[in-house]
C-alpha cells in the first residue's frame, strides 16, 4: 500500500498530461449542472492550494481564509461596477488586495503560534464579514451584497456557459499547481517546512522564520483573492456570506483531511468536501455534520490525512 | 448618569452569561490546554433542551410559574454534563498525546456535529421560549435606575453559580486536584491524582455550567436559533482569553468586563458593530497582552 502511494505521489509526466486530458473532457458529456458543480470544484481547489501554502507547508493554522476570498471577489466586484473596468483586469488588482489585507493581519500575529493564532485569524474573519455586513464606507451593499457586475469579456469573447467558466478556472487551477509545485521544493519552501516542524531550529540555521512566515500568508492570502474573483467573474451577486466562518472551515478541512501540506490531499478534500455533496444533496442537508464526524473520525484513526504528503506522514507515524 | 448605571445593570446581566459560559472554556484549557470549541454548541443545546423542558411541563402542569425552571435547570445541566464527558471520550481522550492541531480539528468536528444536530432536529427557524414563567415586572433602584425581576433572577443564579465553582476550586480536594493537573499532569500522576477522573469532573462541571447558561439565555431573551452556539460562544471565548485564559477568576472578571463593553459600545456608538468592538478587542489582547488580565501563564510564544 505504502509503495503504491509512493509511486502515486510522484506522478510521471505522462500521467500528468492524460489527467489533464480527462480534465478538459470530463464536461463535455455532462450537463450544466454537473459542469457548474466542476466549476465549484475548481474555484475549492484553488482555494486549497493557496491555504496548503499557510497551513500545509508553513504550519500556520489560518481559519479566516474566506475572508480573503471575499475581499477578492468584492474588490473585482467594486472596480467593476464604480469604475467600469473590466472584470479580467481587476483580476491582479484582487491578487494584490487580498495580499495586502494577509500582510496587514498577520505581521502583528506572527509571534502567536498554535491555537492563539486560529482564534486571532477566525477573530478577523469575522470582522471582515460583519464590516461587509454593516455597509463599510457605505459602498459594500449591506446584507445583501452587490449585483449588477458585468460579464467576462475575454480577447473579446464572452464567457457564458458553465462551461467556459469551467475552462477559466481549470486554466489558474494548472497554473496554481505549477505554482505550488515549484515553491514546495524551491528554497523558501524548504524554509517554510522547516518552520513549521522546528521554528527555533529553523531560526538557529539562519532561517527568517518572520520573512517566511509572512510570505507564506501574503502569497496564501493574495491567491484567495484570485478564487474570490474567479467567483465574481461567474457569479455577478458577491455577498458578505462569502466571509462566513463555515466557507473558512470548509477550506480548512479540505487541506487538513486531504493530508495537510500535499498537493493530491487538496484534491482529494475538495472531492469530499465540495463535490460529493454537490452530487448527492441529501449529504447536503446533513453536511456539517458529516463534515465534524469525519473531522473527528480522521484525527483519531489518521491524523495524516488520506493522502498524505511523505514528510507529514514521517513525522506523524515515525520512520518506516 | 441614570442612563448610564442602566447600561451597567444590563451590561453585568449579559456578561454574567458570558462569565458562565467562558468558564467552562477556561476550565478545559486549564487541565488539556485545548480550546473546546464544542463548548458554545454545548450551551446551545442547554437552550434547546430547556426549551424543551419547559414547553413539555407547561404543557403537562397546563400552567406557568417560576417554580417549573428549577426541575428544568436540573435536567438541562445532568444532560449536558453527560454529553460533555461524551465528546470528552470519544473526541478528546485518543488524542491526548497527538500534539497540537489534532485536538483542535476535533473540537472543531464535534462542534459541527452538535450544531447540525440541532439544526436538522428542531429547525433552522427561531424558537420561542413559554412566556410567563418569570413575572414581568422591574423593580426601581437608587437614582431612577430599574431592574427588572428577570435580571434579579439572572444576577442571583450566576453569581450565586460562580461563587460554588469558586469555593469548589479552591477549597476542596478535588479542586486542589484540578488546579495541580492544570500545572503538569506527569507530576500529578506521581503524587497520586487521578488525572482522568479530574479531566473527566472538568468536562463534567464546565458543559454544565454552560447548560445552565443556554437555559438562563433562553429564558432572558425568549428566542434563539441554532447559531447561539457560535455568536454567544466565540465573545465568551474572547472573554475567556481576556481574563487570561485558564485563569477562573479570570474568566468571571472578563465576561463582566466584555458584556459592559458591549452594552456600552451598543448604547454610545453604535448597535450594529458591538460584534466588532468585541472582536477587536480580542485581537488587541491577543497582540499585546496575550496573557489577559490575570492570567500568568504565558501564551504559546517560543
Amino acid at each position: 500500500m505504502g509503495n503504491l502511494m509512493e509511486r502515486l505521489r510522484r506522478i510521471p509526466l505522462a500521467w500528468q498530461i492524460g489527467l489533464l486530458a480527462l480534465a478538459i473532457l470530463l464536461p463535455l458529456p455532462l450537463n450544466d449542472y454537473y459542469r457548474a458543480v466542476l466549476w465549484r470544484t475548481g474555484i475549492y481547489a484553488i482555494l486549497g492550494l493557496s491555504l496548503n501554502i499557510i497551513v500545509g507547508y508553513a504550519g500556520l493554522f489560518q481559519l479566516g481564509h474566506a475572508a480573503f476570498y471575499a475581499l477578492g471577489a468584492y474588490t473585482s466586484a467594486l472596480l467593476n461596477l464604480y469604475f467600469n473596468i473590466p472584470l479580467v483586469l481587476t483580476w491582479p488588482i484582487s491578487i494584490l488586495v487580498a495580499a495586502f489585507f494577509g500582510y496587514l493581519i498577520s505581521r502583528p500575529i506572527l509571534h502567536l503560534r498554535g491555537d492563539y493564532l486560529c482564534i486571532v485569524t477566525i477573530a478577523f474573519g469575522e470582522v471582515v464579514r460583519l464590516a461587509l455586513v454593516n455597509n463599510i464606507f457605505g459602498i459594500t451593499g449591506g446584507a445583501n451584497g452587490l449585483s449588477g457586475i458585468d460579464q467576462t469579456v475575454l480577447f473579446g469573447l464572452t464567457l457564458r456557459t458553465p462551461l467556459h467558466h469551467y475552462y477559466l478556472v481549470l486554466f489558474f487551477l494548472v497554473l496554481t499547481l505549477f505554482a505550488v509545485r515549484r515553491l514546495e521544493n524551491s528554497r523558501l519552501g524548504r524554509a517554510w517546512m522547516y518552520v513549521r516542524e522546528d521554528e527555533t531550529a529553523a531560526e538557529a540555521m539562519g532561517v527568517d522564520t518572520t520573512w517566511a512566515k509572512l510570505l507564506a500568508f501574503v502569497m496564501g492570502s493574495g491567491w484567495a483573492g484570485l478564487a474570490g474573483a474567479l467567483y465574481v467573474a461567474r457569479i455577478p451577486v458577491v455577498s458578505p456570506d462569502l466571509a462566513r466562518f463555515i466557507e473558512s472551515v470548509v477550506m480548512f478541512c479540505i487541506v487538513v483531511l486531504g493530508g495537510t501540506g500535499s498537493i493530491p490531499g487538496v484534491f482529494v478534500g475538495t472531492l469530499g468536501m465540495i463535490t460529493l455533496p454537490e452530487i448527492f444533496r441529501f449529504l447536503k442537508t446533513w453536511r456539517d455534520a458529516w463534515m465534524g464526524v469525519a473531522m473527528v473520525a480522521m484525527m483519531i484513526a489518521r491524523p495524516e490525512g488520506l493522502w498524505p504528503s511523505r514528510r507529514i506522514r514521517m513525522e506523524i507515524r515515525g520512520e518506516e | 448618569m441614570q442612563q448610564l448605571l442602566q447600561q451597567l445593570i444590563n451590561g453585568i446581566t449579559i456578561g454574567s452569561f458570558y462569565a458562565l459560559v467562558a468558564l467552562g472554556y477556561t476550565m478545559v484549557y486549564g487541565v488539556l490546554k485545548l480550546i473546546n470549541f464544542a463548548h458554545g454548541d454545548l450551551f446551545m443545546w442547554g437552550a434547546y433542551i430547556g426549551l424543551t423542558g419547559l414547553s413539555a411541563l407547561v404543557a403537562l402542569m397546563s400552567q406557568g410559574g417560576p417554580i417549573l425552571i428549577f426541575p428544568v435547570s436540573i435536567i438541562v445541566i445532568v444532560t449536558i454534563a453527560l454529553v460533555g464527558v461524551l465528546i470528552e471520550r470519544v473526541a478528546y481522550r485518543p488524542l491526548r498525546s497527538a500534539g497540537r492541531l489534532a485536538p483542535v480539528i476535533s473540537a472543531l468536528g464535534a462542534a459541527f456535529i452538535l450544531e447540525s444536530l440541532a439544526r436538522n432536529i428542531y429547525g433552522a427557524s427561531w424558537k420561542t421560549y413559554p412566556t410567563g414563567l418569570v413575572p414581568a415586572g422591574r423593580v426601581a433602584l437608587v437614582g431612577g435606575v430599574r431592574i427588572s425581576v428577570m435580571q434579579v433572577l439572572v444576577l442571583v443564579v450566576s453569581f450565586l453559580l460562580m461563587a460554588l465553582l469558586y469555593l469548589f476550586v479552591y477549597r476542596t480536594r478535588i479542586g486542589t486536584a484540578m488546579r495541580a493537573v492544570s500545572l503538569d499532569h506527569e507530576v500529578s500522576r506521581l503524587m497520586g491524582v487521578d488525572v482522568d477522573g479530574i479531566i473527566a469532573t472538568v468536562f463534567l462541571i464546565g458543559p454544565g455550567l454552560g447548560g445552565m447558561a443556554g437555559l438562563i439565555v433562553g429564558l432572558y431573551y425568549g428566542s434563539f436559533d441554532f447559531t447561539l452556539g457560535w455568536t454567544f460562544g466565540l465573545k465568551a471565548f474572547i472573554s475567556a482569553i481576556l481574563g487570561g485564559i485558564g485563569n477562573i477568576p479570570g474568566a468571571m472578571l472578563g465576561g463582566m468586563i466584555l458584556g459592559i463593553i458591549e452594552t456600552l459600545g451598543a448604547g454610545y456608538v453604535s448597535p450594529q458593530w458591538k460584534d466588532v468592538i468585541a472582536y477587536v478587542i480580542l485581537i488587541v489582547i491577543l497582540i499585546f497582552r496575550p496573557t489577559g488580565l490575570l492570567g500568568e501563564r504565558v501564551a504559546e510564544k517560543l
